[in-house]
């Protein structure tokens, strides 16, 4: 019997077809996909990654809800042009906390892994609110809606709480004290400013839109803006002990 | 009908469904009531609008029909259900359309940022998941459910399987692209890409996709031909790997059942292979498995030849199918996934050019013997022209997935242009062509109203493809270099910024080549409308037919 005639089986047999279909579509994904969950290789051992600030978390929740991955990346690649202009590449473990993952794919403004701490908090307002009063070249679109919106203290807790069933390590004294830390980070005159630092570290606090009262979406996302790729201190990261 | 006094009742299907959609109105309202953000409430609201209007469908269809259900088959001939054919086809011009003009005014407003008005529903980053989701999922999903439809019935000269069930499909599958639509432009967005829909969406989206299969399925059990015909494995293979990707790449957490918010189960380097995986299979089995079953049942039509090779397209089936689901890392060399995903994903991407020309080789040679049609048919020309752009863009893809190519074309406008080169050459023409063939088979018509107006659409909409994917070759390449590009004393040369300058001329020649293939649906839109309105009848010739063997 030749292979054609063997091939018969699934010209005439429509379960057979799509059992056979299942199988072979099947065997790419589990080679390339599962060794990924229990490889010890694949993200990298380092200090200093955390979990999101409730603030940092709702400013996140803006970046995606505006659809900011699509012209900005969050992977700097190690290249050379890319680790001069951008700072060090980014690590796996930079993003392990990350549901979904922000890496993107398109940079029609520049990559954003690190770009926290590199302009202050009054840039980033003025140009979110209009990117051409400070960059007139810019075509990103202008986001003074954010200002006008405030963020919701009371339901950051339940956020957190789904990230920690899905594996984000957040602890029963952060997702206690949720609200009270998202007001704290955008306010350093408020009593709780010192117990937010211990339970976050190296989390900023400062009133980030410039504005009192309840935190906007300026403020979040700013807040979010102003952490990413601060987290690994480069000068202490063993690049040698997660070669791979 | 031997008893024609039949009593008239309702099926099991009409009863059950009717209850199912009135139990989900009722619970829509509560979520509505209950809901914790606005888009979740407005999209409650709607589905129990939705569902209030499909029981009273159900209703006033049994009130309506005669005692008996359709015939599956009338004087021994099958007894086609083209209904939800149209349906889809208008759907997918609807949608086609509608697409198109939200990628002419994204495109518009890289090119001139003012157009974003500072408003959150209409700025760049809602509008483009709204431009990718119409042409791909709305306009490419009802042309691929509509020919599916078509094809299934009449290769296996059967009736399409189920009553109700259909109906639901097409009618609940474009109820998702209502949700999934109103919801980016609401700021509902998961962030994946051609996966931004919320966990609700994609609650509705498994329901509507298993029916689909379903449907399919059954069709082809009931056939009465022997052999499964080419086309329909791969759209078997489209339906059932789709079903695969939604489902591996969507399980999301809600926050809470009457949230929109959820939190994908996946994260960081894991979320971004998952990611992946289905974004580039996305492409291999919905933008190419089942536009490839349509080269296969429309151009041998069209042409009047058999296809070229038969023992070519088992092999192209089943090289194609296998490979296509490794290529995804290539969508993140040099990022952090480890390297030997990255290589694996691009040696498996090289590989893939080879059962993809093997597709292009079988649809291209079909013509063999019928070349001099391409001069008196349009429609033909535009098909077989589609082949031509899916081998160019086949060969662009392994090239752009070799690492050090990859390098310079990433995080650029070139793989924009690529992707468009297969968007609209390949899947804009080849469904062009076969709505050009269907709309006149389905709707009973001797041809279409004008073949002249088919030219038009065809010379304008490939001037407009020829102005966006060189400009964004251009732009791509352009941008690539400058940003690797070092001065004598070994500084970067240019700003970022200054790259974004460069682009300028760039965007608005392929807002103008979007412009132009937006144009050529709107002539194709009237033509379509003409054929249905006008056009002459077609006398049914009774044919025997034989099985294939």
């Amino acid at each position: 019997m030749s292979f054609w005639t063997r091939h018969q089986i699934f010209e005439k047999n429509s379960i057979i077809l799509v059992v056979g279909i299942l199988l072979v579509i099947a065997i790419g994904g589990l080679v390339e996909i599962t060794p990924l969950f229990y490889l010890k290789s694949t993200i990298e051992k380092v200090d200093g990654v955390r979990p999101y600030t409730p603030l940092e978390l709702a400013g996140r929740n803006v970046y995606v809800r505006e659809g900011c991955y699509l012209c900005h990346s969050q992977m700097i690649r190690p290249l050379r042009d890319e680790v001069e202009r951008y700072g060090h590449f980014s690590l796996a473990a930079e993003s392990m906390f990350d549901h979904p993952f922000q890496w993107g794919s398109k940079r029609t403004g520049p990559d954003l892994a690190r770009v926290g701490a590199k302009y202050s908090d009054d840039w980033h307002v003025t140009h979110l609110i209009n990117p051409r009063a400070i960059v007139p070249q810019s075509v990103m679109p202008g986001y003074p809606f954010l200002s006008q919106n405030e963020v919701d203290p009371d339901t950051i807790a339940d956020h957190m709480r789904t990230l920690r069933t899905v594996g984000v390590p957040y602890t029963d004294e952060q997702i206690a004290s949720a609200g009270a830390d998202l007001k704290a980070q955008a306010d350093p005159d408020n009593a709780g400013g010192d117990a937010f630092s211990k339970r976050y570290a190296k989390a900023v606090v400062r009133n980030f839109d410039g504005k009192t009262g309840t935190p906007t979406e300026m403020d979040a996302l700013i807040a979010y803006l102003q952490m990413l790729g601060t987290l690994v201190d480069f000068k202490i990261y063993n690049e040698k002990a997660n070669l791979r | 009908m031997s008893q024609p006094s039949i009593s008239k009742s309702m099926t099991i299907g009409e009863s059950g469904l009717a209850v199912v959609f009135a139990a989900t109105a009722f619970l829509c309202v509560i979520a509505s009531a209950k809901a914790l953000d606005a888009p979740f409430a407005f999209h409650a609201a709607l589905s129990a609008a939705a569902s209030v209007a499909a029981v009273f469908c159900i209703i006033n269809r049994y009130f309506e029909r005669p005692a008996a259900l359709p015939p599956a088959e009338i004087n021994g001939r099958p007894n086609y259900n083209m209904g939800p054919i149209k349906f889809s086809s208008f759907m997918a011009m609807f949608w086609g359309i509608a697409g198109f003009l939200v990628g002419l005014i994204i495109a518009s407003q890289l090119a001139w940022p003012a157009l974003n008005f500072d408003l959150p529903w209409i700025q760049f980053g809602r509008l483009r998941p709204l431009h990718t989701s119409a042409v791909i999922f709305a306009f490419g999903g009802n042309v691929l459910i509509a020919t599916s439809f078509y094809v299934v019935q009449k290769s296996c000269r059967v009736r399409l399987a189920g009553d109700l069930a259909p109906w639901f499909v097409v009618i609940g599958y474009n109820f998702f692209i209502l949700v999934a639509g109103t919801g980016y432009l609401l700021g509902v967005t998961q962030s994946k890409e051609y996966a931004e829909p919320e966990w609700y969406a994609d609650l509705w989206l498994t329901i509507v996709w298993v029916v689909y299969l379903l449907v399919f399925l059954v069709t082809v059990i009931k056939r009465k031909e022997p052999h499964i015909f080419v086309a329909n494995w791969f759209y078997l293979a489209f339906i059932v790997t789709i079903a695969v990707l939604h489902l591996g790449n969507n399980p999301a957490l809600p926050v809470s059942v009457f949230g929109s918010k959820s939190y994908v189960a996946w994260g960081g380097i894991q979320d971004a292979m998952f990611q992946w995986w289905y974004g580039h299979n996305a492409v291999g089995f919905f933008l190419t498995a089942g536009f490839l079953a349509i080269m296969y049942y429309f151009i041998p039509k069209r042409a009047d030849r058999p296809i070229y090779s038969y023992r070519l397209s088992i092999i192209h089936f089943w090289a194609l199918i296998f490979l296509y689901i490794w290529a995804g890392p290539h969508h993140l060399h040099y990022t952090a996934l480890p390297d030997w995903t990255q290589t694996l994903g691009m040696t498996f991407s090289i590989m893939l050019w080879m059962p993809s020309w093997g597709g292009m080789i079988n649809g291209l040679m079909t013509l063999s013997g019928a070349w001099d049609k391409l001069r008196t048919d349009p429609v033909l020309r535009m098909l077989v022209v589609s082949v031509a752009f899916y081998g160019m863009s086949t060969f662009e893809g392994p090239m752009m997935s070799i690492k050090v190519v990859n390098s310079l074309s990433h995080y650029t406008d070139w793989t924009i242009g690529h992707v468009h080169s297969g968007a609209l050459g390949w899947v804009g023409f080849v469904s062009f062509g076969a709505l050009y063939c269907l709309v006149p088979w389905a709707w009973n018509r001797k041809g279409l109203y004008s073949l002249k107006l088919v030219n038009w659409h065809f010379w304008v909409a490939t001037l407009g493809i020829v102005l966006y994917i060189s400009a964004m070759w251009v732009s791509g390449i352009l941008q690539g270099l400058m940003w690797r590009a070092y001065t004598s004393l070994g500084f970067l040369e240019y700003s970022f910024i200054e790259t974004v300058e460069a682009m300028h001329p760039f965007y608005i020649i392929r807002a103008a080549g979007g412009g132009l293939f937006l144009i050529g649906s709107l002539i194709m839109a009237y033509n379509l409308w003409m054929t249905v309105r006008v056009g002459e009848a077609e006398v049914q010739m009774p044919v025997a037919l034989q099985p294939a063997e």
